[in-house]
This record gives structure tokens, C-alpha cells and sequence, in this order.
């Protein structure tokens, strides 16, 4: 299966548009060839700006270039870009509702090797609780590219989550991503598998094994997590009557509590949560790592098992 | 361009549109917002390219209030210049009013920056002077940061990239009147010196009397002058300047004005 990082599908991305789009305005702090924000330098030089090891500064910087009205992409880690600036993104761009995007790269657990110290799993949490943020997160290098198209064509403070692996590619060019509108990847009636990311992937493969055992799974990409599609979400919960969630984030804030807020709003049903207990990463390979926190396929399979015994 | 005589009444009516303002809050920030009336006329009425009857206009010059608690100076200079009336004055700090606690972008056209948090708007100040460099813009950007407002980290990244990308459009006013709520600055965290400080990241410094118009109009002009390079105007100021009982004094930092606090000050400013 042909495979690209979210992050490379970005960089290619932005560098399309900046050619088109001279508003188009590039910032980073010292990781461009990490980003992938390289692409787009060597693509438009002059309105790429690297700020040094400053995110802070980045992000303040991003929100005085949308006043004078430039469209701003700033990316670094997820952990600096949302972890480091937080409140400046709180306070200057979200307070004014300013034109900027902020796509950070090497979230989640699968930064791998690196460890602890740079694998966020708060950031959907953090920025999807901002008033005037919209919050995406695409499941594989197409949908990415679709996203930073309609990033780059309409106003306002968004944030996309971008990994450091290669995802398997998903959808074809026909692919067409609206904000607030889920994709439903696989229809089924047993129980519906709402994923985001990396895990839309191992959703995809978990229904099929649930299908071996005589369980018919739907499977959802929750990409466009803030706004989220209640509609989607309830037809769901109405159908199946059993859900599970799955992210590469942690369990407290991300897209099962979204998810699960949504239904206990309007449909309450069995919903069981794949992601991040509560606990830190560590250093080791992407693959043992989704192993060891739970974040697999076989996991899945065993939450969706569990969410249709309490119907 | 505007007379000294003229400019030192517009800084007068400044001051007292802050103490009407917030003799009526009875809360908001008397003493950091006083200290700033011979800047804000200055720059308003004389160095700034500004027009009160179109605050949108391309061809402005922009200001940022970094020192977000000063917001009063800011809504006194938008009465004086014409952009509000003396009526919203009073609206200061009231549930619906376009005049927050800290400067609000989205509910007063004239505020170019939302500020508050310290720090911050510097670094937007260096972010739009970046943006009209990127389209060959002559406007220059004008952000009023306080002393105090120095131990943000977030000042000295945005100092250090201002002079990396040689923002010289953008011109830094220190307020420095040497108080911060805990107390004196160098109590609370020792400033050092300031001037040295912003020379050492790459600016061209300049120090003025804060209070000086004729020396105010002087130092801006030489400041737009300077190629290559950001500017710094270190602005010795006196906090709560113009009300007796007030100048100087740490505790007047964010105290509301008592009734009979405000008569007074209203008196000696009138008198």
C-alpha cells in the first residue's frame, strides 16, 4: 500500500498554494526540513520567515503578519507550536479571530524514539476547546492536502494535526473534505468506529477482522473535529447503538470526549474509548509504541466487543 | 503637525478623560495609564500618519499598546482624536461596552492589536512592521511596551527577530516609570540596563524625558530616521503623572479611585 507522512503532503501542499496565493505567509521555528515547511521556502523564499528556536514569538509574529493581512501558516512540533505558544494562541489569535493556521507536525505517540518529552497527546484537547478554532485532523496525505486548501481559502484561526509516519493513502483525488462533515469509510450496523489520524487506518483493519466474527462495523473518519458532525455522530448512535472511539491522543479531551459529549447531548448510547490512559509516551519505535499504549487494531476489536455487550 | 502649545492641552484632556473614565469604572489602571498622555498626544496628534475619521486607512501608521492595562490612554487618545465620543467614556469596563478592560479589536475599530497579556504585543507589533516590509509599505509601527513588561521572555525573542529581519519601520517606546505592581522593577527583577539591553539585540536606542513634548517630537523624528535597524525610545516617565497623591506610588498601579479620590484628582487637574 502506497504510504506518505501527513507532514510531506502538507509541505507539497503549501508550496502549491504559496504559488498561487501571495497572501500566503510562511512561518517556522528552526524545524522547516522536520515540517516539511522547506518545501514551501524553496518554493516562495520571500515569504518564508524562519524565527529561530522562538515559538513563542512565532506565534505572536503569525497573529501582527494576519493583522496586516497575510493568510499565516506557522508550524513546529505539536508539543511547541500548541504546548509552548498556548496562551499566546489563546490570546492573539483566537481572542481577535485572526487569519492564522497553525499545523503542527510529529503529534502523538509515533514521534517515536524521541520520547516523553515530544510526543504530544493534549494538543486536540487544547485547541478544540478555543473559542473561534476549527480543529482537522486528516487520515492520510490526500485528505491533508484537502485541508490546507480550504485553510488556505478561508478566514480564521485553525489548527491541523500532522504526523511524523508514513500513513497508508486512503482516499483518491476525488476526495472532497468539508469542515463539520465526517467520511464514512465502511458502512456497517453492529457497531460504528469514529477515528481520527493514524487510527482510521487500524479502525479500517479492525472492522475487517470484527466482519470474520460475523460483526458488521461501521467505520467513520472524525476528521474535521471541531466543528464536529453531530448529524453523522447521532445517525450513528441511532443505528448501531454501540460506538468506539480511536486517536492517537489521550482519552481526556480529544475526539471520544467530543464524541461522547455530543451523544449524551442528544443520543446516549455505549461509548468506549481507544487513545492515551492518561499517561505520558516514552521512547520506541512508532509500532511498539501503539502496542504498548493500546492503540492498535486488536484494541479495537476488544472496545468494540465491550461497547456492544452494554446495548 | 500640531503645536507644542496644542499638543500639551490635547495631553491635559487626555488625562482627564482617564480620571473621568475611571472615576466612573471604580476600577482599571490609573497610574500606568496617566504616565502615558504626553506620548499618546505626541504620537496621535503629531508623528503618527493617522486619520481619526478612517482608523482603517492602508496608509496609517500603526500603534500597539503592549501594556494592554493602559487601555484607558488609548480610549482617552480615540476621544481626544475624535474616534469615540465622551459619552462611551463612561461605558469603561461595563458589561457590552466596546471599551474593555484591555484593548478588543473586534469591538473597537481603532484598536489594532488586542493586548493584555503582556508581552504579546510587541511581538504582533514586530509581525505586522514584518508584513509591510513583505509588501514594500513605508507605514511605520509604533508599540508602547512597560517596564515591567520587560521580564516577559517573549519581548526578547521578539526584539531579537525585529533586528534579524532589520524592522526598521518598527519603533519601541519603553514606558519606564520604574514600577511594577510588586513594587520598584529592579525589586521585583533587576531590568539592569534597559538601553544597553535593547542596543545589545540590535536596536538604536534613544532616551527621552516621557513627559517632554518638544523633546518627545525630537526623539521620534529621530528615530523614523534610522535605517536598517529597529528602535527603542526608553521614555523616563513618572507613573500617575498629573495627580499629586498619585505620582509615583506602586499602589496606584490598578487601584480603583475611591469618590473622593476621583473629586480630587479632578480638582487638581481642573485647577
Amino acid at each position: 500500500m502506497e504510504k506518505i507522512a501527513t507532514r510531506e503532503a502538507y509541505g507539497n501542499a503549501l508550496a502549491a498554494i504559496g504559488k498561487e496565493n501571495e497572501k500566503i505567509v510562511v512561518l517556522d521555528a528552526d524545524l522547516s526540513k522536520s515540517t516539511k515547511t522547506s518545501v514551501f521556502a524553496k518554493a516562495c523564499p520571500e515569504r518564508f520567515f524562519d524565527m529561530g528556536i522562538a515559538e513563542s514569538n512565532m506565534a505572536g509574529t503569525a497573529a501582527g503578519l494576519a493583522i496586516g493581512g497575510n493568510t499565516v501558516f506557522m508550524s513546529s512540533f505539536a508539543m511547541f507550536a500548541v504546548g509552548r505558544c498556548y496562551e499566546i494562541i489563546r490570546n492573539s489569535i483566537c481572542y481577535p479571530k485572526l487569519n492564522v493556521k497553525i499545523a503542527a507536525t510529529h503529534a502523538g505517540i509515533t514521534v517515536g524514539e524521541d520520547g516523553g518529552s515530544h510526543q504530544s497527546i493534549e494538543d486536540i484537547a487544547l485547541t478544540r476547546v478555543l473559542p473561534n478554532m476549527e480543529v482537522f485532523v486528516p487520515a492520510d496525505g490526500v485528505e491533508t492536502a484537502k485541508m490546507v486548501q480550504y485553510m488556505a481559502a478561508n478566514e480564521g484561526p485553525m489548527y491541523l494535526r500532522l504526523g511524523r509516519s508514513g500513513q497508508p493513502v486512503l482516499f483518491d483525488e476525488s476526495y472532497e473534505f468539508i469542515p463539520g462533515k465526517f467520511t464514512v469509510m465502511r458502512d456497517g450496523g453492529d457497531v460504528a468506529l469514529f477515528a481520527c489520524g493514524l487510527m482510521v487506518g487500524e479502525a479500517l483493519k479492525a472492522a475487517e477482522t470484527l466482519h470474520e466474527e460475523g460483526i458488521s462495523a461501521a467505520v467513520v473518519n472524525a476528521s474535521s473535529l471541531k466543528p464536529l458532525d453531530e448529524a453523522t455522530t447521532v445517525a450513528y448512535a441511532q443505528k448501531c447503538g454501540a460506538i468506539v472511539t480511536a486517536e492517537e491522543h489521550s482519552v481526556i479531551g480529544g475526539l471520544g470526549a467530543a464524541i461522547a459529549q455530543c451523544l449524551v447531548r442528544q443520543r446516549p448510547c455505549p461509548v468506549e474509548f481507544v487513545g492515551v490512559e492518561d499517561r505520558f509516551g516514552q521512547s520506541g519505535r512508532p509500532d511498539e509504541l501503539l502496542a504498548a499504549y493500546g492503540l492498535t487494531a486488536a484494541h479495537i476489536v476488544e472496545k468494540a466487543k465491550a461497547a456492544m455487550a452494554r446495548k | 503637525m500640531e503645536t507644542r502649545e496644542t499638543l500639551s492641552k490635547r495631553a491635559k484632556r487626555i488625562r482627564h478623560h482617564i480620571i473621568e473614565m475611571l472615576g466612573h469604572a471604580k476600577s482599571g489602571h490609573p497610574g500606568g495609564s496617566l504616565d502615558l498622555a504626553e506620548i499618546m498626544s505626541v504620537l496621535y496628534f503629531h508623528e503618527m500618519k493617522y486619520d481619526f475619521n478612517d482608523p482603517a486607512w492602508p496608509e496609517r501608521d500603526y500603534f500597539v499598546l503592549s501594556k494592554g492595562h493602559a487601555a484607558p490612554a488609548l480610549y482617552a487618545t480615540f476621544c481626544e482624536g475624535g474616534l469615540i465620543d465622551e459619552e462611551e467614556l463612561f461605558t469603561l469596563r461595563r458589561l457590552g461596552s466596546r471599551l474593555q478592560g484591555h484593548p478588543d479589536r473586534k469591538k473597537l475599530p481603532g484598536v489594532e492589536a488586542s493586548t493584555g497579556s503582556l508581552g504579546q504585543g510587541f511581538s504582533i507589533a514586530g509581525g505586522i512592521a514584518l508584513s509591510l516590509k513583505l509588501r514594500q509599505k513605508e507605514n511605520r509601527v509604533y508599540a508602547v511596551v512597560g517596564d515591567g513588561e520587560l521580564d516577559e521572555g517573549i519581548i526578547w525573542e521578539a526584539a531579537m527577530a525585529a533586528a534579524n529581519y532589520k524592522l526598521d519601520n518598527l519603533c519601541a517606546i519603553v514606558d519606564h516609570n520604574g514600577l511594577q505592581i510588586d513594587g520598584a522593577n529592579d525589586d521585583v527583577m533587576c531590568l539592569g540596563d534597559i538601553g544597553a539591553k535593547f542596543e545589545a539585540f540590535g536596536f538604536e536606542v534613544f532616551h527621552v524625558d516621557g513627559h517632554d513634548i518638544d523633546a518627545l517630537i525630537e526623539v521620534f523624528a529621530k528615530a523614523k530616521a534610522v535605517t536598517g535597524r529597529p528602535t527603542a525610545v526608553i521614555a523616563k516617565t513618572v507613573k500617575g503623572k498629573g495627580i499629586s497623591f498619585m505620582e509615583n506610588q506602586v499602589g496606584w498601579h490598578g487601584t480603583p479611585m475611591k469618590e473622593e479620590d476621583y473629586l480630587k484628582a479632578k480638582a487638581e487637574l481642573e485647577g
